[in-house]
């Protein structure tokens, strides 16, 4: 039957409490974050850090690097460009999928709560295994294929209704926040190919300059790969990058009825 | 262990070129039953109004033409959209493979031996059984 209960030794328990270094300021706030190393062979726990927030950045990030700085040098989490374009610090924070770095702690109403992106393996602390989620999108092949040879020495041409198209589209940064929100690539996150692959998959199926539409197509028609989406909106509502996935979806379902 | 990578795992058994064909009758079949389903329960809740719904009342609303198609239309889109639905809650939320498999080869089967049982009978009393 469906996975419902945790799997074994993955009970979360209550860990540290690591106050905040220098006493407690005027603007102290807790944070509440999951910690999991396979090495140890612990169950995970949740750890709580006092963070100084007057002497802090503004964003959830800044306050995951300040304890790693100051408390914890041992808490993991990827990060790199710490301005929304990147990807890498995708976490589940305060209940909902974002960007570490572009989440104002402002927003966080009480302890902050910070988990890895859900229902996907954990590395270790906050890092989830993508290996799934990539190889998907190498499933969608995205780049650009044609079997015209450019025009000599000039850019393949794509007028600005069709370039228009793709706005909505190429923004993604592949952070996985929106797969990893959908209950469909919870249960069956091997073959359905999750929100952010599909926004892809469309990013590329309606490029006016790709001619290999039907074969993209085909690839996709199946009851499994797009089909387990059940408009839940989920990946829509989380989107730190305000795009809409679900349509995308709904456009490619639209594509493969009207081929039929 | 099976050592695969990633990329093969996640290409599978390929695509099945399936699906559209499912969710659209799924689609128009919810379709056809918004009305119809209106349409029996208004039915139902006259017959008890208008005099008792009694098996006689019933054969006589069930023998006029229009009642007889829409009833048979009713039911057949019933069960098929109920196959159609609980194949989907299996492939959702049954993870392994024998218990997908025994859930959906028994729903078909369900619904199918329910549809012609009940289409038999709509028959039966329409024509005057």
């Amino acid at each position: 039957m469906s996975k419902f209960n945790l799997p074994k030794n993955s009970k979360i328990r209550k860990g540290k409490h690591h106050a905040a270094p220098g006493g407690a300021g005027g603007k102290t706030r807790r944070f509440k974050i999951y910690r999991y190393d396979p090495d140890s062979g612990d169950n995970p726990r949740t750890d709580t850090f006092d963070v100084d927030t007057e002497n802090c950045g503004q964003m959830v990030l800044d306050a995951l690097i300040k304890i790693k700085d100051e408390a914890d040098p041992s808490l993991t989490f990827r990060r790199s460009c710490r301005e929304g374009i990147c990807g890498s610090c995708a976490m589940n924070i305060d209940g909902t999928n974002t960007l570490a770095c572009t989440k104002p702690l402002d927003e966080v109403r009480g302890e902050v709560r910070i988990y890895p992106l859900p229902h996907m393996p954990v590395v270790k602390d906050l890092v989830a295994d993508m290996a799934n989620f990539y190889a998907q999108y190498t499933l969608i092949e995205p780049w650009l294929k044609t079997d015209t040879p450019p025009p000599a020495s000039r850019e393949r041409l794509q007028g600005p209704e069709d370039r228009a198209k793709l706005d909505g589209l190429y923004e993604c940064i592949l952070c996985a926040c929106c797969s990893t929100s959908c209950p469909s690539y919870w249960w069956n996150g091997d073959r359905y190919l999750g929100p952010a692959i599909l926004l892809q998959a469309y990013r590329w199926l309606i490029d006016s300059r790709d001619e290999a539409t039907g074969e993209r197509l085909d690839e996709l028609e199946d009851s499994f790969r797009v089909f387990r989406c059940h408009t839940i909106m989920n990946c829509t509502r989380t989107c730190p990058k305000s795009l809409n996935p679900a349509q995308a979806i709904g456009a490619i379902k639209m594509l493969l009825m009207e081929r039929r | 262990m099976r050592i695969q990578t990633p990329l093969a795992r996640a290409r599978h058994l390929g695509s099945a070129m399936e699906g559209p064909e499912h969710w659209w009758m799924q689609r128009m079949t919810s379709l056809m039953l918004i009305p119809l389903t209106l349409w029996f329960v208004a039915s139902m809740w006259w017959l008890v109004v208008d005099g008792g719904f009694t098996y006689e009342a019933l054969r006589d609303w069930l023998s006029g033409p229009i009642s007889a198609v829409l009833m048979l239309l009713f039911v057949g889109a019933t069960f098929y959209h109920l196959k159609l639905g609980m194949q989907v809650i299996a492939e959702d939320y049954i993870i392994g493979k024998v218990a997908r498999w025994t859930f959906i080869i028994m729903i078909t089967l369900g619904c199918l031996t329910g549809a012609v049982a009940t289409l038999y009978a709509v028959v039966a009393v329409a024509l005057g059984g």
